[in-house]
């Protein structure tokens, strides 16, 4: 089988179904990958995810105290850095859920009695302690959190003062730490 | 512990047994996502935090009652292609088996549960039945879920239920899918209206190994894609209700093939058992397309002595990774397809062809819609 793209021999085979219609794409691995058919991020998904204002927007993006996670990276990969992101990328959420199920309240299995009192092996509470008493930190690669708020709030001291070409020089900072994308 | 090649000698309990439709629906599997509270995902955490989760949860996982004697290993003892050995038994997913360090599985005695650690979410529990029983898949994970849950804070939301590293899987964090055989549907080319029908009620469907494969040897997955909004039991009731459907029509399409083409099917049957038996050279696509015809013509007696289980695990032998497992080193593609053909002429020995049935006990060999003779 040749690959759609390019005629070499096929070997990513992407079955599609578009408007109830089976559709088959077949693809070598170098033409999958710069299509993106083999990346583990969610195609689009993430797109319809922020707001209008997120999506925009430099200045105000929102990043999970837990772990770090900013807005742009949830819209890069359309997955979440950890359980707490849900409550920081709160808004908006609710439209997406209600495109992508069939409603936006669960309805289903509980954790029994662990939801109250989750019974913690004891190495791993210190663990759950020392994480999210030390903020959950991001893989290697990926700015600490901490830095792009600094920069954030240099970023805001420098507009205040009228620096605006010290501004400019961090504002192209903070746009570099947050593009770039967690290490597969 | 169990080992590898223990695991892997014997069948997997939906390999050997059947259930409701099985000349149809092959599997039904039922998968929850899991994750810990205060551990970033997987995919947003540095090695040593997967590292350190796997090592404070595998023990808990193989401590489970129905994980006595099973299968437990850590994927950075694992070769490439003993990995894709697990992906081809349905045991792990293409995803996890591409990653390494702080990743492991859990495989029970019969198979019949995985529990693959740091996947895209910290678990993934995947029970898996032969035949249409979801509900008995859904059995085997809950059960596990629940005793998991007692030693395992499991990250969960009383609004939007369990929390996934992709919000869709939130809520029951349930996927629950069937894999269907459905050779009728495709040659009177009914197939599109079907997956049409399917997709309009809000189910996926899907090729042989899960998202973005093709649909080879006329296998198909359907799974349900809302995790959130419906309860467990409502999803599967749903969904089985729908494969019903899909089986009916199929069953329907494969009495009118009896009925209107019988030469055609004859045909088909023939020269798929005819290359089977005799080939030197075979790709993985085309005998996964012909194994298809074949299971086909068991199905309708067309073939004598072929156990349908006999060729469900031919299916599985003659994968790549299956093939290079036996031949204790990595095979060039040339040689993997004559290596599948020589498997291929051996596993079809026993089987009697279409038009010397019923067998050489009959002097003149019956036609080719002979009852069976069992």
């Amino acid at each position: 089988m040749k690959c759609d793209v390019c005629e070499k021999e096929a070997t990513v085979f992407l079955t599609q179904i578009i408007n109830g219609q089976m559709t088959t794409v077949n693809m070598c691995e170098e033409c999958s990958k710069a299509k993106g058919v083999t990346e583990e991020t969610g195609f689009g998904l993430a797109e319809a995810f922020l707001t209008p204002s997120q999506r925009a927007g430099d200045s105000a993006e929102a990043v999970c105290d837990a772990c770090g996670f900013t807005a742009s990276q949830l819209k890069k990969i359309g997955r979440m850095g950890c359980p707490e992101c849900y409550t920081a990328f709160r808004e908006g959420l609710d439209g997406l859920l209600r495109n992508m199920h069939k409603g936006t309240r669960h309805v289903g299995k509980r954790p029994g009695k662990s939801v109250a009192a989750p019974q913690i092996l004891p190495r791993q509470r210190a663990a759950v302690a020392r994480e999210i008493s030390a903020g959950l930190k991001p893989p290697p690669g990926l700015p600490p959190p901490a830095d792009v708020n600094k920069l954030r709030a240099d970023l805001d001291q420098a507009v205040k003062e009228e620096r605006y070409e010290d501004a400019a020089k961090l504002k192209a900072e903070i746009e570099r730490l947050q593009t770039k994308s967690p290490s597969k | 512990m169990m080992r590898f090649a223990t695991l892997i000698k014997n069948p997997a309990d939906w390999m050997k047994g059947a259930g409701p439709h099985s000349e149809i629906v092959m599997t039904s599997r039922v998968r929850l996502a899991r994750n810990l509270r205060g551990f970033p995902f997987p995919g947003f955490s540095q090695e040593r935090q997967r590292i350190d989760l796997m090592e404070q949860a595998r023990p808990v996982v193989e401590d489970l009652p129905e994980m006595r004697d099973g299968y437990s290993e850590e994927y950075n003892g694992l070769s490439k292609i003993r990995k894709q050995v697990l992906v081809e038994r349905h045991l792990v997913s293409r995803e996890h088996a591409a990653r390494s360090s702080g990743c492991a599985v859990v495989v029970d005695r019969r198979q019949s549960i995985s529990i693959m650690i740091n996947e895209e979410d910290h678990f993934r529990i995947q029970g898996i039945r032969p035949g249409l029983n979801l509900h008995s898949a859904y059995e085997l994970v809950d059960r596990v879920d629940t005793e998991l849950s007692e030693s395992l804070p499991f990250a969960f939301d009383a609004k939007l239920g369990y929390l996934t590293a992709c919000p869709t899987n939130l809520g029951t964090g349930m996927r629950a899918s069937v894999m269907l055989h459905l050779p009728a549907l495709v040659l009177t080319e009914q197939i599109n209206p079907v997956i049409k029908a399917v997709g309009k009620i809000g189910l996926a469907v899907r090729g042989l190994y899960g998202e973005g494969t093709e649909a080879l040897g006329n296998l198909f997955q359907i799974s349900n894609q809302h995790t959130l909004g419906e309860a467990e039991s409502e999803i599967i009731a749903q969904i089985e209700k729908v494969i019903e459907g899909v089986v009916r029509s199929e069953q329907n399409a494969r009495a009118k093939l009896r009925e209107d083409h019988q030469t055609m099917l004859n045909d088909q049957v023939g020269r798929a058992f005819a290359i089977l038996r005799y080939a030197h050279v075979l790709a993985s696509k085309e005998a996964l397309n012909l194994v298809s015809m074949l299971r086909l013509g068991a199905d309708l007696d067309l073939v004598g002595n072929c156990d349908r289980s006999l060729l469900d695990m031919l299916l599985l032998e003659i994968q790549p990774a299956h093939l290079q497992l036996a031949a204790t080193r990595e095979l060039a593609p040339e040689e993997r397809d004559g290596m599948r053909a020589e498997i291929t002429r051996v596993r079809l020995q026993s089987i009697d062809g279409p038009g010397n049935f019923p067998p050489s006990q009959t002097t003149s060999g019956g036609p080719p819609s002979a009852p069976p003779n069992e």
